[in-house]
């Protein structure tokens, strides 16, 4: 198994890497004359050379993912599965890897790569399974089938129509003018355009790990952009801190409810204003009677159930916890909302509650941001759609002209730049 | 065998957590007197003896808990909030003898009324100062704060102890290492006339409603308390990480620097290298015995004090060494930690 994420302990040596955990514990001394003659004829043998002495910290990204498919290697693999492995390499490195694995499948060996790119799975695969939530949904043979069925395969069964009634959006209340986000010396945002507009909903689709969760930093105040500007309200804020968005009447609802959203081992009411707690003071002091009434309201009118005020958030259901953080956003008819991944792990009911609750928001003229993998809730709730690829956004669809095949095709980061903008 | 996460915890268990740890710690503890070849049910008589058998004894425990409530109350406020200050112990010798210094040099000859505030000022304020300073490295370089207060305790203790020895040495003491003293007027009343006992018990006492009241009701004591949970969580909803750690360090570090300032002006007036047998440290055992309530950290307090002069009445009458209270103390802490797992945790089959 090759993941995603490499496993390897950079301050070791590549040999060390690979031959941690293959010896007894038992053993006094390693016997590396032994691991680095075997480990030197895996290179040989499927033209992956690499230093067995360098220590992995030195070396690039593509060759620790060379160290890391030697590890499975010298465990005497059959069977390779690679987790994106493209994800972290350049383009050079990816085609290296492409003819390295062709060499693996000639001699022999059994390889299963995961992919969400079109182009990759086409180039390398002898067998295509294509798998959505959960369930495999078809198989075919490489050669007889083609990117644009393969798309259609991944978003799944016709497009519903959507249940939103047609509205005419109002005007743009938020605008991203070529917003770059770096973390840690990578662009997670890249240059990213998008307009919000009153009263209507935007989808952002793709696949995770693509940028999704700075974006909706970004929103929030936790993401600093390094590049670009977001207007708000016809105004550039430029660093946006979490109290900006806040005051600014910027819904926020993360995709982390346990992480970000709520703070478990605190009571409920606490929660609910913990985000406003200035409004709930008076000189430093919280006005508890005042916070509590404001948690039974939100109890009230978003139907929370499974604890008073008083009892500790931890408690609550998913679905419940997810009402609650609503809740406290729409309460008090947010300009904008942000909706990260909003009804992500909850059952059937609660994710009927939560979309009614985020189309009665766009009902009421909020602009709505709505980040989801799952493309039926955005089919469902957005009047345009933009996909999210490698930190880059492509331009809107409008939700009507929107298939599956299309969709598809742009998660996989296959679109023309302003072909169809809307 | 597994363990299940309590989704109620109930308050019954919660209160008896700590009895039912101090009880184990002496069934413990017994054993080892009964090793020593002691009579086990008369040693621990000796004890309560040795802690409240005279006027005398209760109030040397008294003295000795007054210290005890004010760093463990340092210690609680601070681990609250997921900052671990493991310096209560530099922290106090460093308000101690910032005390002994602005009293002997600057404030000596104002009105009590005026100069005692200024006094226990300079001990928090020095105290404060010796905690922010690992809180900047933390937040600026993400350097670890165990460590840096931890070490820091024995640069401030080696800093006293040159003081002691040179700039503040007092000229009339026959050349023993300790520092000028602070004037009598200007020393904390007595509870008790010829007694140790001073007015620092009542202050550590308010002090300990104080911050109980701080935390549970005050605006900074939810974001503390927010920031300590889940650091992640307190930021998106707009808690200020870093400002709300400097005061929680402030309040730490001056809650320990107050107590050397205490000790000095209520006990001996004085600064001597051995002024504290570890009260810092001991502090964080207070705290956690107390599960980090302000309001318990009074009585862990007081347990604490009771065991460290009950033993030495023991160890006078008995032969035992007086080690036997370190002993306990820490065997209650660590049925403590147990314990306080099992009101979080049920063991199911």
């Amino acid at each position: 198994m090759v993941h995603q994420h490499f496993s390897l302990a950079p301050n070791l040596t590549v040999l060390e890497n690979v031959m941690t955990g293959t010896e007894s514990l038992w053993k006094l001394a390693s016997d590396s004359r032994a691991g680095r003659q075997k480990l030197e004829a895996i290179s040989k043998r499927f033209g992956l050379a690499v230093d067995p002495e360098a220590r992995v910290g030195d070396l690039s990204v593509g060759e620790q993912q060379r160290v890391e498919i030697l590890k499975a290697l010298y465990n005497d693999a059959h069977i390779l599965v690679l987790d994106e492995p493209t994800a972290v390499l350049t383009g050079p490195e990816a085609e290296k890897l492409f003819s390295t694995l062709k060499e693996m499948a000639a001699q022999g060996l059994s390889l299963i790569f995961i992919s969400h790119k079109l182009d990759e799975v086409m180039a390398t695969a002898d067998r295509v399974v294509v798998l959505r939530g959960g369930r495999q949904v078809a198989e075919r043979k490489a050669s007889e089938t083609s990117k644009a069925e393969l798309a259609e395969l991944m978003v799944g069964r016709k497009v519903e129509r959507p249940v939103r009634e047609a509205a005419t959006p109002g005007p743009v209340v938020l605008e991203a003018v070529g917003v770059t986000v770096r973390v840690d010396g990578v662009d997670r945002l890249k240059a990213v355009d998008f307009t919000l507009h009153a009263g209507e909903v935007l989808g952002i689709i793709g696949v995770s790990g693509n940028g999704q969760s700075v974006l909706a930093g970004l929103l929030s105040g936790t993401a600093k952009r390094s590049a670009g500007d977001l207007v708000v309200f016809g105004k550039g804020v430029g660093d946006l801190s979490v109290a900006d968005a806040i005051a600014l009447g910027i819904g926020r609802v993360p995709e982390d409810r346990n992480g970000e959203g709520a703070i478990g081992e605190m009571a409920i009411w606490e929660n609910a204003v913990l985000e406003r707690i200035a409004d709930y003071s008076n000189n430093g002091f919280v006005d508890r009677n005042r916070a509590v009434s404001f948690a039974d309201s939100i109890i009230e009118a978003f139907d929370v159930r499974g604890g008073t005020p008083s009892s500790r958030t931890r408690l609550l259901s998913g679905g419940n916890m997810q009402k609650l953080i609503l809740g406290r956003n729409l309460i008090e008819n947010p300009k904008i909302l942000l909706a990260a991944q909003p009804a992500r792990g909850l059952d059937e009911g609660a994710v009927a509650a939560v979309h009614e609750r985020i189309l009665a928001a766009r009902r009421a003229g909020t602009a709505v941001l709505l980040i989801s993998e799952d493309l039926d809730e955005v089919m469902a709730l957005a009047d345009r759609i933009q996909a999210i690829v490698g930190g880059s956004l492509s331009p809107p669809v409008a939700a009507e002209d929107a298939n599956a095949q299309k969709l598809g095709l742009m998660m996989a980061g296959e679109w023309t730049e302003n072909a169809d903008a809307v | 065998m597994r363990f299940e996460r309590r989704e109620h915890r109930p308050a019954a268990l919660v209160i008896a957590t700590p009895l039912i740890a101090v009880v184990a710690a002496l069934a413990v503890s017994g054993i080892l007197i009964a090793l020593a070849g002691a009579p086990v049910f008369e040693a621990y008589w000796k004890i309560l003896v040795g802690a409240f058998g005279s006027k005398l004894s209760i109030t040397e425990t008294l003295t000795r808990a007054t210290p005890l409530i004010l760093t463990g109350l340092a210690a609680a406020v601070a681990f609250r909030a997921k900052l671990w200050n493991i310096g209560a112990e530099g922290q106090f010798y460093l308000g101690a003898i910032a005390t002994a210094a602005v009293g002997a040099r600057i404030t000596e000859g104002m009105a009590p009324i005026i100069q005692i505030p200024i006094l226990l000022a300079a001990g928090a304020v020095a105290g404060m100062v010796l905690l922010l300073l690992p809180l900047w490295l933390r937040l600026k370089f993400s350097v670890d704060e165990v460590v840096t207060t931890l070490l820091l305790n024995f640069v401030a203790i080696l800093f006293v102890s040159m003081l002691v020895d040179t700039v503040l040495k007092d000229p009339m003491a026959f050349g023993w290492p300790q520092s000028e003293a602070v004037e009598r007027a200007a020393r904390l009343p007595k509870l008790i006339d010829r007694s140790r006992l001073h007015i620092g018990l009542l202050i550590a006492v308010a002090i300990a409603f104080a911050v109980h009241f701080v935390q549970s009701r005050t605006t900074f004591g939810m974001r503390a308390r927010a920031a300590g949970l889940n650091p992640r969580g307190a930021v998106f909803a707009g808690v200020p990480l870093a400002r709300t750690l400097v005061l929680v360090a402030m309040l730490s570090g001056g809650l320990a620097g107050l107590a050397g300032s205490i000790e000095v002006l209520g006990v001996k007036g004085y600064v001597t290298t051995d002024l504290s047998p570890g009260y810092g440290y001991s502090g964080i055992v207070v705290a956690m015995l107390a599960n980090l309530h302000p309001l318990g950290v009074v009585l862990a307090a007081l347990f604490t004090a009771v065991m460290f002069v009950g033993a030495d009445g023991m160890s006078r009458s008995l032969g035992i060494p007086t080690y036997i209270a370190d002993v306990t103390v820490a065997l209650s802490l660590i049925s403590m930690l147990v314990a306080v797992f099992f009101t979080q945790y049920r063991v199911r089959r």
